[in-house]
């Protein structure tokens, strides 16, 4: 299966949006070369700016730039991006709406060895919870690019998160990125699993596994997760009569919160949810922390047709 | 003017029944020479593109620069009987979504100097000639940003940068050097790269020339530490702590109007 690196992609995708737009800046906190933020450093050395280990006071300034009229990209490790730095963005970037992108790269559990002070868990949560932040996850490299380019010219601040291991591509060169509107990434009737990130692969793979055991399972790419595309889920919620939502993040805040709020309000049908839970990992090799938190395409497949019993 | 900025925080404060009277006053002579005499600026249009920017970091003195916005004509001085009031554009802690001429939001402390910094270095991006103000409170020199933001002021040598310090030397519950103590601070920054100038930020003389000499500064930034007194220009405010969030009752601020005569 072809696989891509989503950070790498996103170093490629902003120097050519750089290229193009003279008011693009990067500030970095001392992690270009894994962020990949360092292509950028490379062709533009006067708008790029290395903030130390500072993330906080990164914030701070990216919000005087994008003030200044800048379209500022903000680039640490998920972790770092939304934990250690969250007063400033609520204050700095989200209450003035300011314009400035944060991509976060080593997002999730799949960070592996580096153990649970790198694993970003809880960021989806944290952005979600910030009013006028857009939050996306690509589910890989292609969609990465795309989402990128968007956030480039859509105005307001913006949460990307990236993943740290190549992940598999889902989609064909060529394929359109609509911010807020739902991928249907294959049709089905019995069962929906809304997923997001390196999760729909793995929703794919497992949809695979029950077409065979005659159970037809729609799979969604929900890229954006806020504003949520309700209208996705409630026509999920209506046709297919069963939601699973799977996602590299606690069960808490994230994408199961959200599918839920909206399924509750409008169309409650039985769900199951593939995450964490509520619980740090090790450390580990990724492929292997998958598996001991469950995160893998036979655990949606458990929870597919846990959840068609329900109905 | 200073006065009659101070005489806005008191009927402000008093007539919103909450705010922050003692940091206001302690800013009042800096604010008034820096609206009055140092920014090019243009309250007609907030948003012009070659203004020196000033950035208020202590966003609880919101009063004393709402005071200095009405009395330039940012808005009309009859708006400051709003202060903190359900839909007004004066929001308790200055905030940049609402009030023309209020560059950022603040309120959390420690994130203004920070904010400067980008400011700053998008009008080196731009060629642009203005310069950027940033007022702190020596009580929000305690928080670690603030230090993080000294460190890369140096290191991205901004002398288009000037920070003041507004020293009064107490925080909310009593003095910073009994609470947690910042001494020596001036040798602090000097330490961490920056020009330093000491006054009396009470003296107008000295706020202005401390001005001038941080443009003359090249390739790095310069904070003006500012000692001044908490409250000043009301006599039983000087040095109260109690007075640091707190309104004065409509008694209190018929005596402090009268002393402000």
């Amino acid at each position: 299966m072809a696989e891509a690196s989503t950070r790498e992609t996103y170093g490629k995708t902003l120097v050519e949006l750089g290229r193009q737009n003279k008011d693009i800046v990067v500030l970095d906190a001392d992690l270009s070369t894994s962020t990949m933020t360092s292509f950028f450093a490379r062709e533009f050395p006067d708008r790029f700016f290395d903030c130390g280990l500072e993330e906080q006071n990164m914030i701070g300034i990216a919000a005087g730039l994008a003030a200044s009229g800048k379209i500022v990209f903000v680039s640490s490790f998920a972790i770092f991006a939304s934990c250690r730095c969250f007063d400033q963005l609520r204050l700095c970037l989200s209450q003035p709406e300011l314009n400035v992108k944060i991509v976060a790269t080593h997002g999730g559990i799949t960070v592996g060895e580096d153990g649970a002070s790198h694993h970003a868990i809880e960021d989806l949560a944290l952005y979600c919870a910030l009013p006028g932040f857009t939050v996306v996850v690509p589910a890989d490299a292609i969609e990465a690019a795309e989402a990128v380019r968007v956030a480039t010219s859509d105005h307001g601040p913006f949460y990307i998160r990236l993943s740290r291991p190549k992940t598999p591509i889902v989609y064909p060169e060529g394929y359109h990125f609509t911010l807020g509107k739902a991928v249907t990434m294959r049709q089905g009737t019995d069962a929906t699993v809304i997923a997001v990130g390196i999760m729909v692969d793995k929703a794919l793979g497992a949809a695979d596994i029950l077409a065979r055991q005659g159970i037809d399972c729609r799979v969604i790419n929900m890229h954006t997760l806020k504003p949520l595309d309700e209208t996705a889920v409630v026509k999920a919620a209506s046709e297919t009569g069963a939601i699973v939502v799977a996602e590299e993040h606690l069960a808490q805040g994230g994408l199961g919160s959200r599918v839920a709020q909206t399924t509750a309000r409008e169309k409650p049908v039985p769900m199951e949810f593939v995450n964490l839970g509520d619980r740090y990992a090790l450390s580990g090799k990724a492929e292997e922390l998958l598996q001991r938190y469950g995160l893998t395409a036979r655990d949606i497949e458990e929870s597919v047709k846990s959840v068609v019993k329900r109905k | 003017m200073a006065k009659k900025l101070r005489r806005h925080v008191i009927t402000m404060t008093a007539t919103a029944g909450s705010g922050h009277p003692g940091g206001s006053l302690s800013a009042a002579d800096i604010i008034t020479a820096l609206y009055f005499k140092v920014l090019r600026h243009n309250p007609e249009n907030p948003q012009w593109l070659d203004r020196d920017r000033f950035i208020l970091s202590k966003g609880h003195a919101a009063p004393i620069l709402y005071a200095a916005l009405a009395e330039t004509g940012y808005f009309p001085v009859a708006e400051l009987a709003t202060l903190r009031k359900l839909d007004s554009r004066l929001q308790g802690h200055a905030d940049r979504k609402f009030t023309p001429g209020v560059e950022m939001s603040a309120g959390s402390l420690g994130m203004g100097l920070s904010f400067a910094i980008g400011v700053a270095l998008a009008a080196r991006l731009d060629s642009k000639i203005y310069r950027t103000y940033v007022l702190l409170s020596d009580g929000e020199c305690e928080e670690g940003q603030t230090w993080e933001a000294a460190l890369s002021a140096a290191q991205f040598k901004l002398d288009n940068l000037t920070a003041i310090v507004d020293y009064n030397g107490m925080q909310l519950s009593g003095w910073t050097r009994d609470i947690m103590n910042l001494e020596p601070f001036t040798r602090k920054w000097q330490a961490f790269g920056w020009h330093t100038i000491d006054i009396d930020g009470h003296n107008f003389d000295q706020i202005l020339s401390a001005c001038q000499g941080a443009e003359k500064i090249k390739g790095k930034p310069t904070v003006i530490v500012a000692r001044t007194i908490k409250g000043k220009g009301v006599s039983f405010m000087e040095n109260n702590a109690a007075f640091h969030g707190k309104a004065p009752t409509w008694e209190e601020a018929e005596r402090a109007l009268k002393e402000l005569e």
